[in-house]
């Protein structure tokens, strides 16, 4: 029956989704920050080399052993019924940079996670993100037994534009994340309210 | 299969087998039993215009009642029905719960919209930004956390 299912039970709300992404270098904790907000287990799915890379090929019968594949861990938190917001830890290794231009389509703003100790490896991020104007945050993991540097530094470090927040967190813990998505919304607010009402001079 | 030489030449030689001096693979070692685009019958993209995003929410359709009598669907097809009549989801969360790569899941779902089983919810195309409002509605809702 072609409308059997709804008599029995209400339509599926269709909920709007959001993604912000999380990256950084390799072990910096993305997926740790992940999982922290998450409402599910952090989600992993693989995207085989070969398809990514050669989006129009057909590569039945040749996906075997030598295809690489390369994980994306992914978490949801639901906001409202029809409210999602999805969280993307980018691939770490750079030579997946491709991928990112997948994820970043319509993100809504990106984590940019760094560890003082290894500061450069979040230069690449950075960089990705100022080119395309995506709205992002940095977010400093504070690893027990890493020298703290005020912000300040942090940002002068990196040379970011004045408006970039620059925040300290704790990846593992829930209340620290969230403050942290919570600062990556409102920039991307101040960033989307500053292209729509261009200043009038 | 010439692609599969290029391949093989660009790499160097094929990869080694897992156990030295077997020529064979076993088990978890030898892959999947049915390869993932065995199932998409070797197609990687779908006859969909437009490319389903990741978070893409796949919402059945009435008619979806009953895939199972659905003869020409495979056990994939069903199973993502089934898996958004329980819930509708993501491509991304569809890929990671069937354990599937997310290009066999664009290309099973999209011969699911071509059925009109389901459809698809276009999230924010990436040239506009979110509504303000909705970006308001979010941080409201991650302060409730």
């Amino acid at each position: 029956m072609a409308f059997g299912r709804s008599s029995r039970r209400k339509r599926p709300v269709e909920p709007v989704t959001l993604k912000i992404l999380v990256a950084g270098g390799f072990g910096v904790g993305k997926t740790t920050m992940v999982g922290a907000v998450s409402e599910i287990r952090p989600l992993r799915t693989e995207e085989r080399l070969s398809e990514a890379g050669r989006p129009v090929d057909d590569i039945a019968g040749v996906e075997g052993k030598s295809t690489t594949t390369v994980a994306m861990d992914f978490g949801r938190i639901t906001l409202r019924e029809d409210l999602v917001l999805y969280l993307f830890g980018t691939p770490g290794q750079d030579r997946f940079w491709f991928l990112w231009d997948e994820l970043a389509q319509g993100a809504l703003g990106a984590v940019v996670l760094a560890d003082t100790r290894r500061l450069e490896d979040c230069f690449a991020a950075v960089d990705y993100f100022e080119r395309r104007a995506i709205p992002f945050t940095v977010a400093v993991n504070l690893f027990e037994g890493a020298e703290q540097f005020p912000t300040e530094t942090v940002r002068a470090a990196l040379d970011l534009d004045p408006e970039v927040p620059v925040l300290l967190c704790d990846a593992r813990d829930r209340t620290s994340v969230r403050d942290v998505l919570v600062a990556v919304v409102e920039h991307a607010m101040v960033r989307a309210d500053g292209l729509r009402e261009p200043a009038t001079t | 299969m010439s692609a599969d030489s290029v391949r093989d030449t660009a790499s160097g030689s094929p990869p080694a087998p897992a156990t030295a001096g077997s020529s064979r693979w076993y088990d978890a070692e030898a892959g999947p039993v049915v390869r993932p685009y065995a199932m998409t019958r070797g197609r990687t993209s779908s006859a969909s215009r437009h490319r389903l995003d990741l978070i893409a929410i796949v919402v059945p359709e009435p008619a979806a009642d009953d895939p199972g009598r659905d003869q020409t669907l495979s056990p994939e097809h069903v199973e993502i029905v089934r898996l958004c009549n329980d819930l509708p989801q993501s491509i991304a969360e569809l890929a990671s719960g069937l354990d599937l790569p997310v290009g066999v899941v664009r290309v099973l779902v999209g011969d699911l919209v071509e059925d009109e089983l389901v459809h698809v919810t276009r999230p924010v195309p990436p040239a506009e930004l979110p509504d303000v409002s909705i970006l308001r509605e979010v941080i409201n809702g991650l302060r409730a956390l």
